[in-house]
């Protein structure tokens, strides 16, 4: 019992007297940090499927047969700028200038636009060639991966136009500004899982 | 109407798929839609929906949602065990030429959901309602960090469930035995609804338990009392954010290996399939990676709820606090280590059988250090056999040995032998009911005077006690012996007439089991109705230890007028014995999250676009799909979620609480 502690008079404190409300999302910031890490739980699987089932052609066509890595790295050019867009959205943001940041979103919104559709064309392109989901395993493990991912940009789109209305409305409350640190992180994050998806399945597809 | 449209509106869903031919199922459906309109009957005649709605259904207090949890598991409880005894029955009568009474596709639905509802609807749920219940309480906190996704938690548990009970009357639940193994339970040999209603079922609940788990998680970090440091945190709290960390890192899991099962059953893709390059084997993997942390997110917080009991009715600290965090901090850790020896029988190789027949061996030596800690809080205590105590005696007697048996199955050479036989069936129910279902037994009795202001009138609870402790060793013990002969599982009819003892037995001990959950309700019936003798005014029955003793009980709706400042391990007992005195005056405001039915209207919704993937309804998946969306984007735009509990509210609460105290002398 060595580790109780008096206070300076005798009397020990039990309890707070003068307490004052808790800053509203205090935890926020860690809840959102420890839901991005359980959503990498669910990439991390998927890409453990594509490892072990990206081999496992059937028969059918190999990533060399598919990809096009001139279109994937412009595909990556847009996710990537995207995310210094955001940053740049954040940086308006910290200085309080709300048109600098809605118009800094917009154009992250429309980056990750760009990264959806040429996604789109690939997917459409390889779909057309007869390289469907249904071809082989790895073609299955390969949709699915990248296709969730898009998934995920998807509704960070739509999360970013739900934000920018409501920014609009109320301005950079700190409310607002929580959520948009929300969106930031998970922003980056998908460009991190992006990266991972750019070196796993396709660069090193080339190699195989 | 053409039959083009018919399957566009109704997917394929029609008249057969009601089971109106299995005469066990309409019997038990009219049961149900009786009881049913029963409640709703008695529900409206007392005019308590409004008070349900406001009070229950949309409330985002932690003690209310931790309550509606323990009833929803013990409302599935009894369906889950229905099952079981079912089986029993089944198997002790299907010898000598007898078929029994269930047919085959009824009987592998049956111990399907049977596993299904036990793990997911009644384990899940009571674990969750407890730490939700508890931890706030012990942490000297107001409510859980985010009280909104609390509720809605909650509510996808619910939707999960009422999936599953929907299987029941509408198409068919799974019969692929609980983990849905692939090929079989792949669209070309379950191309019926069962599996998606396990998918379905299965996801729903998951989103549910997963953002508890954060909110548990963020809670116990962020929300402590001042004072409070990590390793004052009292067990409970200590293995429930172990158990919600498990719950984090593994369910994830979970939800990518049903989501890839679903896309090779809607889309035909080839994960799981045997040919075009899938891999069963990979499913078996992953949704053990997921199911072997799931065994330790039941029993954690179960040894925590053990801790907390016999340190409080031996009277004494517990013995080896330090040992005990770090032991459940080991098995957390090993939890991930291990799931290989759910299957050696793969085929994966000496070496890897070995590893994991180690590190699950391993396991065994923190749970032995937790077990010894205990017997040296209780050596040369003044032990009260109160019901809590009781449970956790039979607890160690009956988990030590399932413990045992553990690690027999962990030599890889013996599990080629015990591999899916009862040996197995009976192990995992030893540590099941003996580690989880004593504990939550113990937890009820020990909380309970907490959560209602009264406490559980004893006798009941004791014929209980004994009937379920003495059920489960009949009913257990013969599968023991039953698996060394190499009986598998799962079997609905036998061979050999000299099995038939060992069945028997068994399914006597289910019926005492039956007879010991009729004693609990008799016990909770007994108990409300005489609440006022069993009042409990002091708040601390139990002469107890933690900050939970500390307030009211039932505890005001803001737990604690002021935030206690913790200065010792045992923070109550360490307040009693220096002096605290109850603050009298000079409340202040308190802030408060305010009630919403935004999470109750989110499931629904999953819960009709689930019903509507399940039976092939595009258009109303669709439709439930985009309203869900919207509601959801819908309720960020309300910003009015908190209100502030008025100074003189709160005073007239502690004063009426004083008042209580001085009748009392």
């Amino acid at each position: 019992m060595a580790s109780m502690a008096k206070t300076a008079g005798d009397e020990p404190v039990f309890y707070l007297k003068d307490e004052h409300d808790h800053a509203e999302g205090g935890s926020t910031m860690l809840g959102f940090w420890i839901y991005l890490m359980s959503d990498c739980l669910i990439f991390a699987m998927l890409f453990a499927a594509y490892g072990v089932l990206g081999g496992n052609y059937a028969a059918g066509p190999a990533p060399k047969d598919l990809f096009d890595l001139s279109l994937v790295a412009l595909n990556t050019t847009m996710l990537l700028l995207s995310s210094i867009t955001y940053g740049f959205a954040m940086l308006a943001m910290n200085r309080d200038r709300v048109a600098a940041t809605q118009a800094w979103l917009a154009v992250t919104g429309l980056f990750g636009l760009a990264f959806l559709s040429i996604e789109l064309y690939e997917f459409h392109h390889m779909i057309a060639e007869g390289a469907t989901p249904q071809r082989s395993a790895f073609l299955s493990s390969f949709f699915t991966l990248v296709g969730t991912h898009g998934l995920h940009v998807t509704s960070g789109i739509v999360w970013m136009v739900t934000l920018m209305v409501q920014v609009a409305r109320k301005g950079l409350i700190p409310a607002n500004r929580r959520r948009l640190m929300c969106l930031s992180l998970f922003w980056h994050f998908l460009d991190i899982i992006w990266i991972g998806v750019f070196t796993f399945v396709y660069l090193m597809g080339m190699l195989r | 109407m053409p039959d083009s449209l018919t399957r566009f509106i109704f997917g394929r869903l029609t008249w057969e798929s009601f089971p109106f031919h299995e005469p066990i199922l309409v019997a038990t459906f009219a049961v149900v839609a009786l009881g049913g309109i029963a409640l709703v009957g008695v529900l409206t005649y007392y005019r308590v929906w409004g008070y349900l709605w406001r009070e229950w259904f949309t409330s985002v207090d932690h003690k209310k949602i931790g309550i509606m949890y323990m009833v929803l598991g013990l409302v599935m409880l009894l369906r889950g065990f229905s099952d079981a005894i079912m089986m029993r029955l089944q198997q002790a009568i299907a010898f000598n030429g007898s078929e029994g009474y269930l047919p085959a596709h009824h009987y592998d639905q049956v111990f399907t959901a049977h596993g299904v509802i036990m793990i997911f609807f009644v384990a899940m749920p009571f674990v969750t309602g407890l730490m939700n219940f508890v931890v706030p309480l012990q942490i000297g906190a107001r409510d859980v960090s985010f009280p909104f996704l609390n509720n809605f938690s909650f509510w996808m548990t619910v939707g999960g469930a009422i999936l599953v009970m929907t299987s029941l009357f509408v198409g068919e639940f799974a019969r692929t035995g609980w983990l849905a193994y692939p090929p079989l339970s792949n669209i070309g040999y379950s191309p019926d609804v069962g599996v998606d209603y396990y998918i379905w079922a299965l996801q729903i609940a998951g989103v549910g338990t997963t953002l508890s788990g954060i909110n548990l998680i963020c809670t116990i970090i962020k929300m402590r009392a001042p004072g409070m440091t990590m390793m004052r945190m009292p067990v409970f709290t200590w293995t429930s954010l172990c158990t919600n960390v498990l719950i984090v890192a593994s369910f994830p899991v979970l939800t990518a290996v049903l989501a890839l099962l679903a896309l090779d059953r809607y889309v035909g893709t080839n994960f799981f399939t045997n040919d075009f390059g899938g891999n069963p084997m990979m499913y078996v993997n992953l949704i053990w990676i997921w199911g072997h942390p799931e065994v330790y997110i039941l029993i954690l917080p179960l040894f925590g709820v053990y801790s907390e009991v016999t340190s409080t009715f031996s009277g004494k600290r517990l013995f080896g606090y330090t040992s005990m965090v770090y032991a459940t901090v080991v098995i957390t850790i090993l939890s991930y280590l291990v799931w290989l020896h759910h299957f050696f029988t793969m085929g994966s190789g000496a070496s890897v059988n070995s590893f994991f027949g180690i590190t699950t061996m391993i396991i065994s030596i923190p749970t032995g250090a937790k077990m010894f800690n205990w017997l040296f809080t209780m050596y040369r205590g003044r032990i009260r056999y109160e019901l809590p105590m009781m449970w956790t005696v039979a607890f160690m007697l009956t988990f030590v040995v399932g413990g045992m048996t553990g690690v027999l199955l962990a030599v890889p050479p013996a599990d080629f032998v015990l591999h899916n036989s009862l040996f197995l069936v009976a192990h995992f129910h030893n540590v099941i009911i003996g580690g989880v279902l004593f504990g939550l037994f113990a937890a009820i009795a020990y909380w309970w005077p907490k959560a209602f202001g009264f406490r559980l009138q004893p006798f009941w609870g004791k014929v209980s006690f004994w009937c379920w402790v003495v059920g489960f060793w009949l009913a257990f013990m013969p599968l023991y012996i039953l698996g060394l002969m190499g009986v598998t599982r799962r079997m609905r009819v036998f061979d050999d007439p000299s099995l038939q003892i060992w069945f028997q037995i068994a399914a006597f001990g289910a019926l005492l089991i039956a007879l010991g959950i009729a004693a609990f309700l008799i016990q909770i019936f007994v108990s409300i109705r005489n609440r006022e003798a069993l009042a409990d005014p002091t708040g601390d029955p139990w002469n107890g230890r933690t900050l939970e003793w500390s307030t009211s009980s039932p505890p005001p709706e803001y737990n604690f007028a002021f935030t206690p400042v913790v200065r010792d391990n045992d923070a109550w007992w360490d307040m009693k014995e220096h002096g605290y005195k109850r603050p009298l005056s000079g409340f202040r405001p308190i802030h408060m999250p305010s009630n919403t039915g935004a999470g109750i209207i989110l499931a629904g919704l999953s819960v009709v676009t689930g019903f509507a993937l399940i039976w092939y309804i595009w258009w109303l998946a669709a439709l439930g799909f985009v309203a869900l969306l919207a509601t959801a984007i819908g309720h960020t735009f309300n910003y009015h979620r908190d209100f502030h509990i008025p100074a003189a509210e709160v005073d007239q609460t502690e004063t009426a609480r004083t008042e209580l105290l001085a009748a009392q002398g």
